[in-house]
């Protein structure tokens, strides 16, 4: 019985707060566009007893997971949203991994502080640091006039609107994401296997790359989940800093609920999306079952 | 003895592989290693010997290249070593903790150091093979290190360190987790290794049999500090001073006053109401000099009578019998309240042997059965 109850309580959360909004989304999903509140049909009617239930499902199709394939908007959009993701990611793992290095190489008593730095970012709001960045990137932010203060260019660069600037921002934002699982592998290197592989004839190089690497791999593959999956769905930077050219499915999402009110395409693309994160999800997951099973 | 032979510490003219001169090691205000200068030859097998903590592995560490002294210089075949990256150090370290790759298999673990090398493939695989039969590990070569047992993974960091074959081959606690019968067949392969090679192997060793057993020259360390640097039949028959002698296998330690009497034979007075005893002493102590008498409790007779002519005899009655298969080990209370212990082999069946709780026995020795130490 307590076990019982002990297995339940995940699943009840899981039901709740997944799959109850997934079947919702999902139903809306297979129905048809409509003007009327809520917008779309048909609704389950079920006062009509069994016939109302029979005419709520033939009113449900696919129609509108044929109309993603046949608008070369969407792919599109997946398309590049999957590329935005993948390479910011690199370059979360890029800039993350050092700093995670360095944290971890740093004197104890220092560690506290520089943890905090990392983390303090998240004590204002996500959208004010978001409307900053827009303020250091655009053509008269601090960024220009610092480098045109400098003499190294002349005109001003245009870098807010562009994707480089989403960029930016999935970097800057999820940054401590990469940094903090990297850090909690490297910390719990054995500094004394650096020293064996030096002593059998590595240089500090190679014995990064054959020693450090491979065991930090659990917390690079954690941190790279961490940022690829939210970075995918990304709705808030690109339509921020990114302008009307950059191409992300979040935006799309977002505009055929809100500007299209077309609940049920909104859907689709939703369901597409999250289909589309399953896969590095599941995959996630058994990294992580991995690590634990390595560590027993 | 191979000690005969090959003493190069007694030849002026040698020139040692490994030369600490003066080195002190300090840890913020902490000193692991205190002013010490040591010589180590080519070939010997050199064991480092102490209690926990006296600076064995910190020396380790200075010569692998992972810590530098804070004063002094250490020369390796001539050249001082600081600053010399571990790996370009023609040196092997066998770590404490075995430090083995956690990632890698045994087979990957033992080929790391030789593929570091860019040694043909299948002279690697020659090489790991027949490491692996050495530690017997044939059967393991594709677990994880945390797929085998301790001793196993002891026996992998082992064949790891050897794999190279280097001139110098620092191992650090080898066998401590190898049971006896192991132990002692991958003692007599360094040494067959160490013959055939020419190696200079130094090792730590908490175990004194070991030390003896292997060892060219043992050195007994305390407090970062040598006390006593010898050949193992040396530092067990005639240690310089009571920490070795006490360090170094069982030992019955009696302080007393010492009298000159004849040439180099003392009186020692020891107790109230217990006779003095004798001991011939080559280094000279002055009258009334405090001195320590060092007995090993294989020296010492135990007999039911008095033994006619013996020269130091004391009196008592036995404690305890400690049984230890071959031999036995009686711990015997003086009037005094001393307890002394004495060893005898086992001839008799242990029912019908001659000594039991309670009965009063004496002890006795030669004048040079101990060794007599300045206090
Ligand atoms: N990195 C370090 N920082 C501070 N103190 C250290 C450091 N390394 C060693 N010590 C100290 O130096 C002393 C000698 O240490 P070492 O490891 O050489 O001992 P050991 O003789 O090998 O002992 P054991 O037999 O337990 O292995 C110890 O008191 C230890 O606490
Ligand atoms: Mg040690």
């Amino acid at each position: 019985m307590r076990r019982f109850l002990l297995i339940a309580v995940p699943y009840t959360w899981l039901l709740a707060l997944f799959l109850a909004p997934f079947v919702i989304v999902f139903k809306i999903s297979l129905s048809d566009i409509a003007l009327a509140i809520p917008p779309y049909t048909p609704t389950l009617d079920l006062g009509a007893g069994w016939e109302g239930i029979k005419t709520f499902f033939s009113g449900l199709d696919f129609e509108n997971f044929v109309w993603l394939t046949q608008d070369d908007l969407y792919w599109k959009a997946y398309l590049s949203s999957l590329k935005i993701a993948v390479i910011s990611t690199a370059f979360t793992l890029m800039i993350g991994y050092p700093i995670a290095y360095g944290l971890a190489r740093s004197p104890e008593e220092w560690r506290p502080t520089l943890m905090m730095l990392i983390i303090l970012p998240f004590w204002t709001s996500f959208l004010i640091r978001v409307y900053s960045w827009m303020g250091i990137l655009s053509q008269e932010g601090f960024l220009n006039q610092f480098l045109l203060w400098t003499g190294l260019i002349n005109e001003p660069l245009i870098i807010l609107n562009t994707s480089i600037a989403v960029y930016i921002g999935i970097v800057y934002t999820y940054l401590p994401f990469m940094i903090l699982p990297i850090y909690a592998t490297l910390d719990r290197l054995d500094e004394s296997l650096i020293e064996a592989a030096e002593d059998l004839g590595c240089s500090r190089l190679s014995a990064f790359w054959l020693i450090t690497v491979p065991l930090s791999k659990n917390g690079i593959a954690a941190g790279s989940f961490l940022v690829f999956i939210p970075a995918l769905g990304e709705f808030v930077i690109p339509s921020l800093l990114g302008g009307s050219r950059t191409l992300m499915i979040g935006k799309v999402l977002w505009e055929e609920f809100f500007s299209n009110r077309d609940w049920p395409v909104a859907g689709a693309v939703a369901i597409v999306l999250l289909l589309i994160l399953v896969i590095p999800i599941v995959l996630f997951q058994r990294n992580q079952q991995k690590q634990a099973e390595a560590e027993q | 003895m191979q000690s005969t032979i090959f003493a190069p510490w007694e030849d002026p003219e040698a020139k040692p592989l490994i030369r600490f001169q003066n080195v002190t090691k300090r840890f913020g205000t902490f000193t692991a290693i205190d002013d010490l200068s040591l010589d180590i030859y080519e070939k010997e097998f050199f064991a480092l010997l102490g209690p926990s903590g006296c600076g064995k592995t910190t020396m380790m560490r200075m010569l692998g290249g992972f810590e530098n002294p804070t004063e002094g210089r250490i020369e390796l075949a001539g050249k001082d070593i600081s600053g010399v990256p571990p790996n370009k150090r023609a040196v092997n370290m066998m770590f404490q903790s075995y430090a083995l790759f956690p990632h890698l298999s045994v087979w990957d673990n033992i080929a790391f150091g030789l593929r570091r090398d860019g040694r043909p493939k299948d002279e690697v695989a020659a090489r790991v093979a027949e490491m692996l039969k050495l530690t017997r590990l044939e059967k393991f070569g594709r677990r994880k290190p945390h797929q085998i047992s301790g001793g196993q993974r002891q026996r992998v960091a082992l064949a790891r360190s050897l794999a190279k074959a280097p001139k110098l081959l620092l191992l650090d606690e080898p066998m401590g987790a190898l049971d006896k019968k192991l132990r002692q067949d991958t003692q007599f392969e360094l040494m067959d290794i160490q013959e055939k090679t020419g190696t200079t192997f130094v090792i730590v060793t908490h175990d004194q049999e070991e030390a003896m057993t292997v060892a060219s020259r043992v050195a007994v360390m305390d407090e970062g500090k040598l006390i006593q640097v010898a050949t193992p039949d040396r530092i067990y028959e005639s240690p310089e001073n009571v920490y070795v002698a006490d360090f170094i296998g069982d030992v019955n330690i009696i302080e007393g006053r010492a009298t000159l009497e004849g040439e180099e034979t003392y009186r020692i007075d020891w107790a109230e109401g217990e006779a003095p005893l004798r001991a011939t002493s080559s280094t000279r102590l002055d009258n009334g000099q405090s001195c320590f008498l060092a007995i090993r409790p294989e020296k010492v007779t135990i007999s039911p009578e008095r033994p006619e002519g013996a020269v130091n005899a004391v009196h008592g009655k036995v404690l305890d019998i400690a049984y230890l298969g071959n031999i036995s080990t009686y711990h015997v209370e003086l009037a005094s309240g001393t307890v002394i212990k004495a060893q005898a082999a086992n001839t008799r069946r242990i029912s019908r042997r001659s000594f039991t709780w309670e009965d009063p026995v004496w002890l006795s020795w030669t004048v040079t059965g101990g060794v007599l130490l300045a206090g």
